[in-house]
């Protein structure tokens, strides 16, 4: 169990954090923690840098609210049926650009992206500009009034510890061993008689559909989906989180997406506020250059030593 | 065309061309079952062409491959591969970031066709971990199934490749130059396993050692310029002057 005793820490503070922290900043840090987990998946394990991310995480937040506001479904369900839709986007985009390697998969990722976002633009459901407004929160399980802070907190939370464990689980099992393997050694894999598209596709819609779950669930918080949301912006600033926080490390995206956002946040309200991006900046410059791995991956490296 | 059981591996008229240039002509290559099959040539002989093109890593410009007397020009290196034909490759083929067992474990575990289901535990991959150990110890790495192979020296990724290799239980198997970059205490050491795990298989290997093809090497094919220039025994192959001229330039 000592494996786990990190694990069963941090979900003991997040289960008190909402008594000390505002619940809503920290329902929107747990969204992005698991979108950042859920990219971890394809550039960490599968080695594919996905520009594109954003479709996923924007496209389901849309169609979440859509289905959540128009439709009436409910709030569980849209949010699955949100994540199902970012599953099959990540299928169709997956198909076109599995098969490129390294630039030019970021390349077509991206403008697949981009065509989804004009896409979502020009839809009249999206509400364009104004974005999709008043989603109704609705009910866990038909019976948890969600309108409510707190409950909406844990229901998040729920969300979050769920995502999180299909991608540690992901990760450590046999699926997960042959996507090291072909992360390490492509041609190798291929020679082992591996059909190694097939297997980063499915990460590919693994991890899109995860992304899609963190949409969805950010929508229910905010009542708003918005194009912000499906912006390219969100593209890059999943890689920044991810990279921040550690790639290739189960704990280190959810980290950096912490960092990232809790910085966005307190830096918004104070003298700084024009100049987030610029911050954001220099942290990504200085990452790259003094502590590649990320903080995750330079503390692992830390204690390695030390023992 | 007419199949000799004999044979494990024929091409007839094996042709690649690179945009105007062609790479291997006309190569006709019998491989009998059961031998230690070298390819040689002088630099630029398309030995590394010819081998791309058996494994499917390259598609031929014209010609045929048969695998025990089955066409399979045209499949995919997966394919060939689940069919019991496997290479390596010139730098050491490894998994880097994971450890001795894994790497032969990755071999042994597509079949048990759990290879796509991301649900269940790695763990589960736990029963194959004595044969993998026992596949270490065949080629002296039993003391290493913990280490992360980038850790290991360059010898024994070579090892762990055969290792790994061998989990497939390939009638056949191909090597890429195998003692390529290694001092001689190394050369030795694959030497001699490549002898041990020689036994009911059939080995075809491209080699620039020419001691190492001399010692292990029933049959040998020399290639120049992209087209076959002769076949035979080492005492054969050495004692034509056609060979000698190929490596050494025509005598004055």
């Amino acid at each position: 169990m000592k494996k786990y005793s990190g694990y069963l820490i941090a979900l003991g503070l997040l289960m008190l954090a909402p008594t000390m922290i505002y619940p809503v900043f920290l329902m929107k840090l747990l969204c992005f923690a698991l979108f950042a987990s859920a990219f971890n998946l394809i550039l960490g394990y599968g080695g594919l840098l996905s520009f594109g991310h954003a479709a996923f995480f924007g496209g389901a937040s849309y169609i979440t609210g859509h289905a959540l506001k128009v439709w009436g479904l409910p709030t569980e369900l849209g949010i699955l049926f949100g994540a199902a839709v970012a599953g099959l986007m990540g299928l169709a985009i997956g198909m076109l650009a599995i098969r490129r390697h390294g630039i030019y998969f970021a390349m077509i990722t991206l403008a697949m992206a981009q065509m989804a976002y004009f896409l979502f633009v020009s839809s009249p459901f999206t509400g364009g500009e104004n974005g999709l407004q008043g989603v109704p929160r609705g009910t866990a399980l038909g019976m948890i009034d969600l309108q409510n802070d707190m409950s909406m907190y844990y229901f998040v939370l729920a969300i979050f510890v769920i995502g999180f464990l299909i991608i540690a689980r992901t990760v450590h099992s046999p699926f997960g061993q042959v996507l090291s393997a072909i992360r390490d050694n492509e041609d190798r894999a291929r020679s082992l008689g591996y059909d190694i598209e097939r297997y980063k596709l499915l990460a590919f819609v693994i991890s899109a559909t995860l992304a899609g779950l963190a949409g969805g669930t950010k929508t229910v918080v905010f009542q708003l989906a918005s194009l912000t949301d499906v912006h390219w912006h969100m593209s890059g600033e999943v890689v920044l989180m991810t990279l921040l926080g550690g790639l290739g490390t189960i704990a280190g995206p959810a980290v950096g997406a912490g960092i990232i956002i809790t910085l966005q946040n307190y830096l918004a309200s104070g003298p700084l506020a024009a100049w987030v991006p610029v911050v954001l900046g220099v942290i990504f410059v200085i990452c790259v250059l003094a502590f590649r791995r990320g903080v995750v991956g330079e503390l692992r490296e830390l204690i390695k030593r030390q023992f | 065309m007419t199949q000799t059981d004999d044979f494990i591996l024929q091409t007839r008229g094996l042709t690649k061309e690179f945009k105007g240039f062609t790479a291997v002509s006309e190569v006709d290559l019998n491989v009998r079952r059961h031998t230690i099959h070298a390819l040689i040539g002088p630099n630029g002989a398309g030995k590394t062409t010819v081998f791309n093109l058996l494994t499917k890593f390259l598609i031929p410009t014209r010609g045929s491959i048969a695998f025990n007397g089955r066409d399979i020009t045209n499949a995919k290196p997966a394919e060939i591969s689940r069919m019991g034909v496997v290479r390596s490759f010139q730098i050491s083929a490894v998994f880097p970031h994971m450890t001795a067992r894994e790497n032969v474990r990755v071999a042994l575990q597509r079949k048990l066709g759990t290879s796509f289901h991301f649900w269940r535990a790695a763990k589960s991959l736990n029963k194959l971990n004595d044969r993998a150990d026992e596949l270490l110890g065949m080629v002296g790495l039993e003391r290493f199934s913990e280490a992360i192979v980038a850790d290991l020296p360059y010898g024994r990724k070579r090892a762990l490749e055969i290792a790994t290799t061998l989990a497939l239980e390939p009638e056949m198997m191909l090597l890429d130059e195998p003692t390529q970059g290694m001092g001689r205490e190394d050369v030795e050491l694959i030497t001699q396993l490549i002898r041990k795990v020689s036994a009911n298989r059939t080995i075809l290997m491209v080699e620039h050692n020419l001691g190492v093809v001399s010692t292990l090497c029933d049959r040998i094919t020399v290639l120049q310029r992209g087209a076959l220039l002769t076949e035979g025994t080492y005492a054969e192959v050495s004692a034509d002057p056609r060979v000698k001229e190929a490596y050494m330039g025509k005598a004055a």
